[in-house]
């Protein structure tokens, strides 16, 4: 389905996720399958882009609650960052900025990771 | 602003790849009828969220089975009804989660059903048994929720 796409990219001790397209019940798989390949490769170092994200359900939100708890017992994290007012009313209807932290750039959220892993 | 009132009825398979139809099936119905972009696109996800409960709760993502979505609005009011033959749920019946503990406990359930309750502004469930469920998602058309402007 073309409705939806994850792009993963590594860098330096985290991986960015790009997700574009809508996000639903359908396309909640492919979000979940993503981050079991990364709980897999042992990478806890998650950004979540949606940049391109134009629409999101609780399916998918629900995604992000399935995985976030293994992260961060691994002493990892999901940082979401650039979203639209849109997605962003979804998630704040639903009270997620208390649980996750949400950055307006990409680059924020790589920057808060290496922070966070100096002594 | 000329308001459409006319009634519009969708009949979908029960698969998760249909929801996208039924996306735009209601946002063009809910622009006609003069609400603005953020308010057309709450009851679009309102409707995704009561159509993916059928698929999943009534009928356990058996894919051959049918939904139907009936559209009727009337003055101010924007009703848009979801109607399965599968189990009976009641969406009303469930209760709200306190969401702060709810997420901190890390728990993904009944997050639609928050939303759906949050995003319209009255949400009804029917249901006899043996015969089809309903649930009813109503908005009003307000001079804050219409695309009119000045």
């Amino acid at each position: 389905m073309a409705d939806f796409k994850v792009h993963q990219r590594d860098g330096e001790g985290v991986s960015v996720i790009d997700l574009k397209g809508y996000l639903d019940a359908h396309t909640a798989p492919d979000l979940e399958n993503a981050f079991q390949r990364l709980l897999n490769d042992r990478k806890y170092n998650i950004v979540v882009n949606c940049k391109d994200l134009s629409y999101i359900s609780s399916a998918g939100l629900g995604v992000f609650m399935a995985f976030v708890e293994d992260v961060r017992k691994n002493k990892g994290d999901i940082k979401l960052t650039n979203m639209s007012a849109k997605v962003y009313n979804v998630f704040d209807l639903l009270g997620f900025p208390i649980l996750y932290e949400i950055y307006k750039d990409e680059q924020e959220a790589i920057s808060r990771f290496r922070e966070q892993k100096k002594p | 602003m000329s308001r459409v009132q006319k009634r519009l009825t969708k009949t979908i398979e029960s698969r998760t790849n249909n929801l996208l139809k039924v996306r735009e099936f209601v946002l063009e119905a809910a622009r006609a009828f003069g609400f603005s972009e953020e308010e057309a696109s709450k009851i679009v996800l309102a409707v995704d969220e009561a159509c993916t409960n059928v698929i999943k709760h009534a009928y356990h993502y058996a894919p051959d089975k049918t939904i139907q979505i009936v559209i009727e609005p009337n003055k101010d009011r924007f009703q848009v009804t979801v109607i399965d033959d599968g189990k009976a749920f009641n969406p009303s019946a469930v209760k709200l989660p306190d969401l702060r503990q709810h997420l901190t406990h890390y728990r993904r359930g009944g997050l639609g059903i928050y939303l759906m309750k949050s995003l319209v502004d009255k949400v009804e469930y029917k249901y006899s048994p043996g015969k089809k469920n309903e649930v009813r998602l109503i908005k009003y058309l307000s001079p804050t929720t219409s695309n009119a402007r000045g």
